[in-house]
């Protein structure tokens, strides 16, 4: 059927020792399931990339499966701090290469494009080309200003998450887009999770919404609630109360431990997971109806 | 008129509204940016565009937006794009008018540190980065800040400049051809500061019972005081209702 899969098979086949992995989504759609399944499979030394390395990427860390960060934004975006991703950084004890959120995704687009590198304009900014060689001077041949460029960033998987796809990996995307195309246009391989799997037809019957097209997606796989605690736009809601409490966790490695141990171990599969959050999380969570309008596309 | 208690967050808050203006396009933050810029489009801005780094354009956010990615953002919204197109076709071409800053430092000169304290390689504290700062405080047409007054937070130079101020001295933007004309105001709980001719900022305001020995004390070089020549008028009753009833009823942001 496709490229229909389990998650548990997904990442067995994909995710590798060793890979620089791409989870993508900014703030939205960010694939926590994924991230856990790569957690209880017990990858190690990953590169992790990700503009927020946001709580998937410090729980995948404190399970050990990172060597390196890739990152513009180390923070609990609204609450604070990523305590256990600063001390692991402040000891010394993972390795980081840090960008700006433009460089990072102008890396992205470089990479998904098969381009060498891209210019942007010049910041002033300098101590952050200091710190990181990869930011490069060249001049440009038009003008004979000085540029800077970035190279392309190419992660041997992405995992995107989207609200809909067809068994083969059409998948259809709205709310925020972040860098979802193009991570997975620069990635080797795609690891597609999504909330619905749905017939070819009702793509079709809005080619416009089709962010990631089938012939770059390597599997697809039907996660509901991938994302909790981030959310996906007009499925649930984020589980901003989870995000503060993840402050409190991660004051020590004991409490990330337990939690890893009680959410990401304890737990064989998303399902379970979502189970085991019960009812009034999910009522929490639930978002109430809002349609968009119909668009007229016309019989030609 | 009867004075009207507020807290020096909400303080902060109305100020940097004011700064605002009707039809600026602005690249807005969550927290304290997010309140001032819903503020402003419910007082006097009422055709302020909010632009998100997440890339909703137009944002009419229903409820407080807890995230930079709130999916509140969405719904509702004019426009939604990825994060390269609002990074390319909206900050870089030019078309933002007003950008928020926030950080753990900002110096003399503007220079605004959100990446680490101490030494980049063997860090004293290390903080979450530039995030899209770097760019904003280069590509925006105005940047304001909004922090609290303190000594820690404005010492004579940065550990590390995250995003450029003025660099050394006013005229330094010009000659690396920043588009922006960097920061234009640093809104805190004792006034406001401004970059004078040289790029110095320079205490521009007061805000009503403060003093300028508290605004000296409280910063890290010597802060000229000579062109301080206004009081800020205080909140009124109906930006404090908006705030408390409308923004935050919950005390999120404004404790």
């Amino acid at each position: 059927m496709g490229k229909l899969c389990s998650l548990k098979e997904a990442v067995s086949q994909y995710v590798h020792d060793g890979d620089l992995v791409y989870a993508a989504g900014f703030t939205h759609l960010i694939p926590f399931a994924a991230g856990h399944e790569i957690i209880r499979q017990g990858r190690k030394n990953l590169t992790l990339a990700r503009a927020t390395p946001d709580l998937i990427y410090e729980q995948m860390a404190a399970a050990g499966c990172a060597r390196k960060i890739i990152f513009s934004y180390m923070g609990n975006p609204g609450v604070g701090s990523l305590r256990n991703l600063r001390s692991l950084v402040e000891k010394g004890l993972l390795e980081i290469e840090e960008y700006s959120h433009f460089a990072m995704i102008t890396r992205l687009q470089a990479g998904a494009s098969g381009l060498p590198f891209l210019p942007m304009n010049e910041t002033g900014a300098f101590d952050l080309e200091n710190v990181n060689p990869n930011f490069k001077r060249v001049t440009d041949p038009y003008s004979g200003k000085s540029v800077v460029v970035v190279p392309p960033l190419n992660p041997d998987v992405a995992i995107i998450h989207a609200q809909r796809a067809d068994i083969n990996g059409n998948a259809q995307i709205w709310g925020i887009l972040g860098e979802q195309k193009e991570a997975a246009f620069a990635a080797e391989h795609v690891i597609l999770t999504v909330e619905e799997i749905v017939p070819e037809d009702v793509i079709r019957s809005d080619p416009n919404r089709t962010i990631i097209p089938d012939l770059i997606v390597d599997a697809v796989c039907h996660v509901p609630f991938c994302s909790h605690p981030s959310y996906t736009q007009g499925y649930y809601d984020r589980d901003n109360e989870f995000y503060l409490e993840w402050d409190k966790i991660s004051e020590t490695s004991e409490s990330v431990q337990q939690y890893l141990d009680e959410w990401v171990y304890g737990v064989p599969d998303r399902d379970v997971y979502w189970k085991k959050l019960g009812e009034t999380t999910h009522s929490r969570l639930a978002v109430h109806e809002q349609m968009s309008v119909p668009v007229n596309y016309g019989q030609y | 008129m009867a004075s009207i208690d507020y807290s020096s967050t909400e303080l902060m808050i109305v100020n940097s509204a004011r700064l605002l203006q009707d039809g600026d396009v602005v690249f807005v933050g969550v927290g304290l940016p997010n309140l001032a810029c819903n503020l402003a489009q419910r007082t006097h801005a009422p055709h302020l565009q909010m632009i998100y780094e997440a890339g909703v354009i137009g944002a009419r956010p229903a409820r407080l937006p807890l995230s930079i990615g709130d999916p509140t953002l969405v719904s509702g919204a004019t426009s939604v794009c990825s994060m390269y197109d609002i990074f390319t076709l909206y900050l870089q071409r030019g078309n933002v008018d007003v950008g928020f800053l926030g950080g753990a430092q900002i110096d003399r000169f503007g220079n605004i540190n959100a990446t680490v304290i101490g030494d980049y390689a063997q860090p004293k504290t290390r903080l979450p980065g530039s995030g899209g700062s770097r760019e904003i405080a280069a590509w925006a047409n105005r940047c304001y800040i909004i922090t609290p007054h303190q000594k820690r937070r404005f010492p004579e130079k940065v550990d590390f400049c995250t995003s450029a101020g003025f660099f050394t001295g006013q005229g330094e933007r010009d000659r690396l051809n920043l588009r922006g004309k960097g920061p234009q105001a640093v809104v805190t709980d004792i006034g406001i500061l401004q970059p004078d001719e040289s790029g110095e900022l320079v205490l521009t305001a007061l805000h009503p019972g403060r003093s300028l020995d508290e605004a000296k004390n409280n910063t890290g070089w010597v802060l000229k005081c000579d062109r301080c020549e206004t009081i800020t008028k205080p909140p009124t009753e109906e930006e404090i209702r908006i705030l408390r009833k409308e923004l935050d009823p919950e005390g999120i942001y404004l404790k």
